[in-house]
C-alpha cells in the first residue's frame, strides 16, 4: 500500500486520569502530529472504532482541525484497531484524505470499566444467547473457548500462564508500563485467582484509562517527513463464518479464530511476506489463551502446538519471534490493540525501549474472539 | 492498637486543638443574598429588610462552589482519619442551632469550630460508623451571635457478602426478544426446548435467524428438543459479580443430541462431555430460563 504512519503519540497511561476522555483524545492526537511535524490543519481525515466516546467531530473541535474530508468508525471494539489503519491508509491512496489520524482514548478504569458485566449489552439480540444465562464478561466467553482447546489439545493453564510472564518481563524494562519493574513468574501466575476457570487474574489483561493516536499519510509525503515512515505493507480486516462477538460457539471447532485466518491469509497475500520474514510479533493479549490460537492461525507453528512453541523461548526478545516487546496489553496498557501499534511503530524505526536488532516487518494484530484485523508494517 | 483505640487518640487529639481559627465570611449580610434565600426556601415573611433570617447563618460562611476546607478544620480532619480506617461513607444526622440575636445588614460574619465528641463504632442500619459531632459558632466582631451542634454518621457501607443473600432471580439480565427469537421464550415459558428448523430444507439452527443460511428460505420452523445433550464446553465464573447469580456458577455450552449448541447455567460438577438435560426455571410471567443438570440415568 502507498501510506505509511509518520507519528504517534500517547498519554500517559493510568487507572485514574483525571480528566475527561476527549482531553486524552485531543491530547494523543496532539503528541501523534508533533512527532510527525505537522499540525491539526494538515489534517483532514480521522478513523477510531467504536466503544470510543470521543466524536470524530469533537476531536476535530478540540485540535482545530478546520475540515476533514474523511472520517470513520470501525466496529466491533478492539478487533477494529489494526482496521484503523486500513481504513486510514485507504482514504490516504483513493484521495479521499491526504492526512488521516487514528486514535482511541477512554478512561475505561476510572470511568465505564470495561471488566464489568455490561448489562445494558444484553439488549442486543445476539446477547441474548449469553448474558441471561450468566456469560457476560470478556474473561468468560474466551474461557469457554480455551477450556476446550485445553481439553481438544493438552494445553495447560501454566501454557497461558508463560505468554503473562513474556509480557510481563518485557513490560518491566518499559518505564511507560504500567507493570514497569514488576515482572512475575509462573508460579505468581499459577497463585493467582480464578477469574473465570480456566482464566486466572493473570491470564487478563489490565483496565487502562489513556489515549493513543497514529497519524497515516501517502508514503511519498511520509519522506518529506522528519520521522522514519513505517510502512503500511499490507492491512485487512477478518470475520469467519457464522460469526458472533466473542461467542462464535456454534461453528465445528471452538478451537480456532477462523476470523484471524482471514486475516492471516490477507497479510501474507498483500504484503509478499511470510511467518518466517516478521522480525516482531504485536499480538492481541486481552486474554492469554488467545495468544497460543493465533500463533497457529498465522501460521507460525501447526494445530494444537502454540503451547510447545511458546516453552521453546521462541518468542523472548532474542527469539525466533519476539512477541509484544513493550509488555502488550497485559503489561504496558490496554488501549484496544492501539498502543501495539505504536509498539510496531518504533520497532521500525529503531527507537523502542526493548528494541529488536534490524527489524524490518511487524506483524500486529487486532481483538480476537470478534471480527478482527491485522498490519504488516515495514521499514522500507 | 485497636483501630478502636486509634481513632479515639486523633480524635481526643483534635478535640484539644479547640477552635480551629476564625474564618471571615466572603461577603458582609446583605440583602440580594437574604432575598434570593427567602425565595428558595419560600419564606414570603416581610420583615427581612433590615435583618438576616436566623435559619441563613451558615450561608453566610460557606465555601462557595471551590471552597476548601481550612487545613485546622477539625471535621475534615476527623472525617479523612475514618476514611482511612474503612468508615468511607457519610450521612447528616443531626443539626441543632442556637440564634443569640438577628444579624444586621452589613455585618460581618467569622465562624470557628471544634470537635465536641466521636462515638464509635456504632452498629447502625447502614452499617458500622462513628458519630462525629462538632460545634460552630458564629461571631461579629468578638460576640457570639449563633452556634450549631452538627452530628454526621460516618460508616462503613454494610458489606453485601458477608450475609450472601440468595440473589433475587428477578435481579438477572433478561434477554431481548424479537419476532425472529419470541418462539425460543414462548416454549421456554411452555416448558418446551425449541430449536428452529427450517421451514425449506430443514436445517436446524441455534441461536436462530430470520433468512436460512443454507437454503435462504425465510419460513422459520421449530421442532421441540428432547432437551438432552452432552457438555461440550464449561466455564466456571468467580469474578465479577453477575446480576441474579451467586459465584461461583457453572455456565455450559451442551451439545444437544439434535447437533446444535446452546448456553445455559449447569446445576452440577462440570466436565467434558458429561450428559446432561434441560431444566426451566420460572423467573415472572414473561420470563422462564432454561438450564443444565446433569442426567439421572448417565
Ligand atoms: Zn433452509
Amino acid at each position: 500500500m502507498n501510506a505509511a504512519i509518520v507519528g504517534i503519540g500517547a498519554t500517559d497511561f493510568s487507572k485514574n486520569s483525571g480528566r475527561s476522555e476527549l482531553q486524552l483524545a485531543a491530547e494523543a492526537v496532539s503528541a501523534a502530529l508533533r512527532d510527525a511535524g505537522l499540525t491539526p490543519s494538515d489534517v483532514d481525515g480521522l478513523v477510531s472504532f467504536t466503544m470510543d466516546t470521543n466524536a470524530e467531530i469533537a476531536v476535530a473541535r478540540e485540535l482545530g482541525i478546520p475540515e476533514l474530508t474523511f472520517f470513520s468508525r470501525v466496529h466491533y471494539g478492539g478487533g477494529a484497531a489494526c482496521a484503523t489503519v486500513q481504513q486510514a491508509a485507504m482514504a490516504v491512496e483513493t484521495g479521499a484524505a491526504k492526512v488521516v489520524v487514528c486514535y482511541r482514548a477512554f478512561n475505561e478504569r476510572s470511568g465505564h470499566r470495561f471488566g464489568q458485566v455490561q448489562t445494558a449489552a444484553a439488549a442486543n439480540i445476539d446477547n441474548s444467547w449469553s448474558y441471561p444465562m450468566g456469560l457476560g464478561t470478556p474473561a468468560a466467553m474466551v474461557a469457554m473457548f480455551a477450556r476446550r482447546y485445553m481439553h481438544e489439545y493438552g494445553a495447560t493453564s501454566e501454557d497461558f500462564g508463560r505468554i503473562a510472564v513474556i509480557d510481563r518481563k518485557h513490560a518491566a524494562t518499559n518505564p511507560h508500563a504500567w507493570f514497569h519493574n514488576r515482572p512475575i513468574t509462573l508460579d505468581d501466575h499459577q497463585a493467582s485467582r480464578w477469574i473465570a476457570e480456566p482464566l486466572r487474574l493473570l491470564d487478563c489483561c489490565q483496565e487502562t484509562d489513556g489515549g493513543v493516536a497514529l497519524v497515516v499519510t501517502s508514503a511519498d509525503r511520509a519522506r518529506d517527513l522528519p520521522q522514519k515512515p513505517a510502512h503500511v505493507k499490507a492491512a485487512t480486516q477478518g470475520s469467519g463464518p457464522d460469526q458472533f462477538t466473542m461467542t462464535s460457539y456454534y461453528r465445528d471447532d471452538l478451537t480456532r479464530l477462523p476470523e484471524m485466518g482471514v486475516v492471516a491469509r490477507g497479510l501474507w497475500e498483500r504484503s509478499g511476506i511470510g511467518p518466517s520474514d516478521v522480525d516482531v510479533a504485536v499480538l492481541y493479549d486481552h486474554f492469554t489463551p488467545f495468544v497460543l490460537v493465533q500463533l497457529e492461525e498465522l501460521g507460525f507453528c501447526g494445530r494444537g502446538e502454540a503451547k510447545d512453541f511458546v516453552a521453546s523461548g521462541a518468542l523472548e526478545l532474542d527469539g525466533d519471534l519476539p512477541l509484544n516487546p513493550h509488555g502488550g496489553q497485559l503489561g504496558e496498557a490496554y488501549l484496544h490493540g492501539m498502543n501495539g501499534i505504536a509498539e510496531g511503530v518504533r520497532q521500525v524505526r529503531g527507537t523502542a525501549v526493548n528494541q529488536v536488532a534490524d527489524v524490518e516487518h511487524v506483524l500486529v494484530t487486532a481483538g480476537t474472539g470478534v471480527p478482527t484485523s491485522g498490519l504488516v508494517l515495514g521499514a522500507s | 492498637m485497636t483501630d478502636k483505640t486509634a481513632i479515639e487518640k486523633e480524635a481526643a487529639r483534635i478535640a484539644e486543638q479547640g477552635e480551629s481559627a476564625p474564618r471571615l465570611a466572603r461577603d458582609p449580610v446583605n440583602l440580594p443574598m437574604i432575598n434570593n434565600w427567602l425565595e428558595v426556601i419560600g419564606d414570603r415573611h416581610p420583615g427581612y429588610t433590615e435583618v438576616a433570617p436566623p435559619a441563613m447563618v451558615q450561608v453566610w460562611t460557606m465555601g462557595g462552589l471551590h471552597g476548601q476546607r481550612a487545613p485546622d478544620d477539625p471535621l475534615g480532619a476527623m472525617m479523612k482519619i475514618l476514611d482511612e480506617a474503612g468508615f468511607t461513607s457519610v450521612v447528616a444526622t443531626n443539626s441543632d442551632q442556637t440564634y443569640h440575636r438577628y444579624l444586621r445588614i452589613g455585618e460581618h460574619v467569622s465562624v470557628t469550630s471544634s470537635l465536641e465528641d466521636v462515638t464509635g463504632p456504632k452498629k447502625t442500619a447502614l452499617g458500622e460508623g462513628w458519630f462525629v459531632t462538632t460545634r460552630s459558632t458564629w461571631y461579629v466582631g468578638d460576640e457570639a451571635v449563633a452556634e450549631m451542634r452538627f452530628r454526621v454518621l460516618k460508616f462503613r457501607p454494610a458489606e453485601k457478602q458477608e450475609t450472601k443473600p440468595e440473589p433475587q432471580k428477578a435481579q438477572a439480565i433478561r434477554p431481548s426478544i424479537n419476532r425472529d427469537t419470541e418462539y425460543f421464550w414462548e416454549g421456554c415459558r411452555n416448558q418446551e426446548l425449541r430449536i428452529q428448523r427450517c421451514g425449506g430444507c430443514g436445517l436446524l439452527r441455534h441461536p436462530p435467524g430470520p433468512m436460512c443460511p443454507e437454503c435462504g428460505a425465510t419460513k422459520p420452523k421449530y421442532l421441540v428438543s428432547d432437551g438432552r445433550g452432552v457438555v461440550y464446553s464449561y466455564v466456571v465464573h468467580h469474578h465479577p459479580q453477575v446480576p441474579g447469580k451467586q459465584t461461583p456458577f457453572v455456565i455450559a455450552l451442551v451439545e444437544l443430541d439434535e447437533g446444535v449448541r446452546m448456553l445455559g447455567e449447569l446445576d452440577g460438577e462440570p466436565s467434558i462431555g458429561l450428559p446432561v438435560e434441560v431444566v426451566f426455571t420460572k423467573v415472572d410471567d414473561e420470563l422462564t430460563m432454561p438450564s443444565w443438570r446433569p442426567r439421572a440415568d448417565r
